[in-house]
This record gives structure tokens, C-alpha cells and sequence, in this order.
């Protein structure tokens, strides 16, 4: 495979793949590292990547290995808490920091679930994926997916309630 | 849409039971200016979840195309071991001669050296000729 060839084939999907480094990593630059070092590694077997059925299943299980493992490693130790900032095209400028607040505590709560759910709920709600796409991503069954989905929109219900009647804004 | 119906979506979006083109109504409600009032705090939830997947890659990746690299390295270590025997036979067999060279002038010197030597004991012969004459003229 030519290097046209395999940006091709990567491009559509290589944003996927960051956020969901992003989602489990946090840092912007700890996120786009570790995108980097999947797409290297993706490069380097170039030769049988044609054997992989679905490349992007592939390169989204060895973004969630590379970040967990990422995560259990010392140097995890080291990671920073940056949030990017957001762009919105709100025109008043009340709507604009309300929703900007609102992205912050989204972004809060988000970090606050456990990683398992963090990725469920990127997969599903953020990435759009299917039901079995998920469960072969991440290795688990149907209903423990259900499960871990439902009780993480759950949670981040729950926190944005109280937020809501705390009357921050 | 009616808040009724979007309300069941709910419910069932929290159960997890909702199907991805379902969700997809929702995340446009509630993209939506005017909505119902009790359903506002959910507003910022599909908010962030439609900014989140706006997100973008941008850093480059340095792709190296690899397998050339190491092709033309195998040609240069080839070429540059052809050259290393073919001098160092010359350098070999130029050190033999030189070898050679030395061990023949060696033994001519040895040879020299003795012929030398021979001449010297001739010297005597003429000691013994001399005496001889005088043993004849004595006579």
C-alpha cells in the first residue's frame, strides 16, 4: 500500500480515533501523541492491513489499548487537565457563555465517569456506532453494553440536575 | 415534534433502548431554539455530544516510506563489501610479493656473505705457493 493510499483509507476516520483519545486521555497533546503512535503503528503493518476486514474497528480497539494502557502507566501520572475551547455560533453573547458554561461542566462530567462508560458513551452517543460495532470494539457483551450506556447517561443526567437546580449558569 | 413524544424517547434513551436513527431526533430537538421548558436541562447534554464530534485531528503524521529506505541500504552494504574483497586481494597480494621479495634478498646476502668468506681461505693457498717457490729455488 502507497502512503496515498493508506492516508486515504485512514482520513475518514482518524478523527474518531483522536477523540476518542481525547475522551479517555483528556490532554490535547497526550491525545494527539497517541493518535500519531496508532497511525505509525497502523503505517508499519502496512502490508497486511489489507487482511483486516474493517481497518477502522481495528485502529479504534488499538486507540482504546494504546490509551488504557497509556492510562496504567506511570507516565499517566504526569497527565495534564487542559480543556480546549470551544467555538460556537451563537449571536448574544448571554447564549454564548451560557452554552460555553454548559459545555465546560458536559466536559467536567464527562471526566468524572469511569472509562468504560466514557467509552460507551463516546461510541454511541458522540461517534454514532452501532450496538455490535460496540460490543466488538471494546470486547463486551450486548447487555453489559446496555448496561454500562444506560447507567452513564444516567449519571451524567443526574449531575447536570444538580447543576441545574444549584442555579449556576 | 411534540414534547410527549419526545418524552418516551427519553425515557428510553436512558434505558439504553433507543435505536441510533432515534437518537438522531432527539439530538435535532434538541438543537432546536424553542423547546419545552421542563426538557432545558437536557439541552446541554446533545449540545456537547454534537460540539464533541466536531473535533479534529490536525497534527500531521510523518509517514517514512520505510521499505525503499531499507532496499537501498542492502545495495550500498552489497557494493561496499565487493569493493572491500576486491582491494583487499590486491592489498593481500601485493604484501605477498613484497614477502617474497624480502626471503630472495635475504638468502642472496646469506650467499653474499659466505662467498666472502671462501675468498678469504684462497688467501692461504697463496702462503703455500710462496713457500713452494722457495723451497724450489733453494733446490
Amino acid at each position: 500500500m502507497r502512503q496515498n493510499d493508506f492516508l486515504n483509507t485512514v482520513m475518514p476516520f482518524k478523527d474518531k480515533l483522536y477523540r476518542l483519545a481525547k475522551r479517555l486521555l483528556v490532554s490535547k497533546e497526550e491525545a494527539e501523541d497517541a493518535t500519531q503512535e496508532v497511525l505509525l503503528k497502523l503505517w508499519s503493518k502496512n502490508e497486511n492491513i489489507a487482511e483486516y476486514k474493517n481497518i477502522e474497528a481495528f485502529a479504534m480497539t488499538m486507540t482504546k489499548n494504546f490509551c488504557l494502557d497509556r492510562l496504567k502507566s506511570k507516565q499517566a501520572g504526569n497527565l495534564k487537565l487542559v480543556h480546549s475551547n470551544y467555538r460556537d455560533e451563537h449571536t448574544s453573547l448571554q447564549r454564548q457563555l451560557e452554552a460555553e458554561d454548559s459545555v465546560r461542566w458536559m466536559e467536567r462530567i464527562m471526566e468524572s465517569l469511569p472509562a468504560q462508560q466514557k467509552m460507551v458513551l463516546q461510541l454511541r452517543d458522540v461517534e454514532q456506532y452501532e450496538f455490535e460495532e460496540i460490543c466488538d470494539l471494546l470486547d463486551m457483551k450486548p447487555t453489559a453494553v446496555r448496561v454500562t450506556l444506560s447507567r452513564a447517561r444516567k449519571t451524567v443526567r443526574e449531575e447536570l440536575a444538580k447543576k441545574h437546580n444549584y442555579g449556576i449558569s | 415534534m411534540e414534547s410527549v413524544n419526545i418524552e418516551k424517547l427519553l425515557e428510553k434513551y436512558f434505558e439504553a433502548t433507543t435505536t441510533v436513527a432515534e437518537e438522531e431526533v432527539l439530538n435535532q430537538y434538541f438543537s432546536e431554539e424553542n423547546i419545552a421548558s421542563h426538557l432545558e436541562q437536557y439541552r446541554p447534554m446533545f449540545n456537547y455530544f454534537s460540539i464533541a464530534k466536531e473535533e479534529r485531528f490536525t497534527k500531521q503524521v510523518p509517514l517514512k516510506p520505510r521499505k525503499r529506505y531499507y532496499k537501498w541500504m542492502s545495495v550500498a552494504a552489497v557494493a561496499l563489501l565487493s569493493f572491500g574483497i576486491y582491494f583487499g586481494n590486491q592489498y593481500q597480494e601485493r604484501k605477498k610479493a613484497e614477502f617474497a621479495y624480502q626471503e630472495t634478498k635475504k638468502a642472496f646476502e646469506l650467499l653474499a656473505e659466505n662467498f666472502g668468506r671462501g675468498t678469504e681461505k684462497v688467501a692461504y693457498l697463496q702462503e703455500f705457493e710462496v713457500a713452494k717457490q722457495k723451497i724450489y729455488n733453494n733446490d
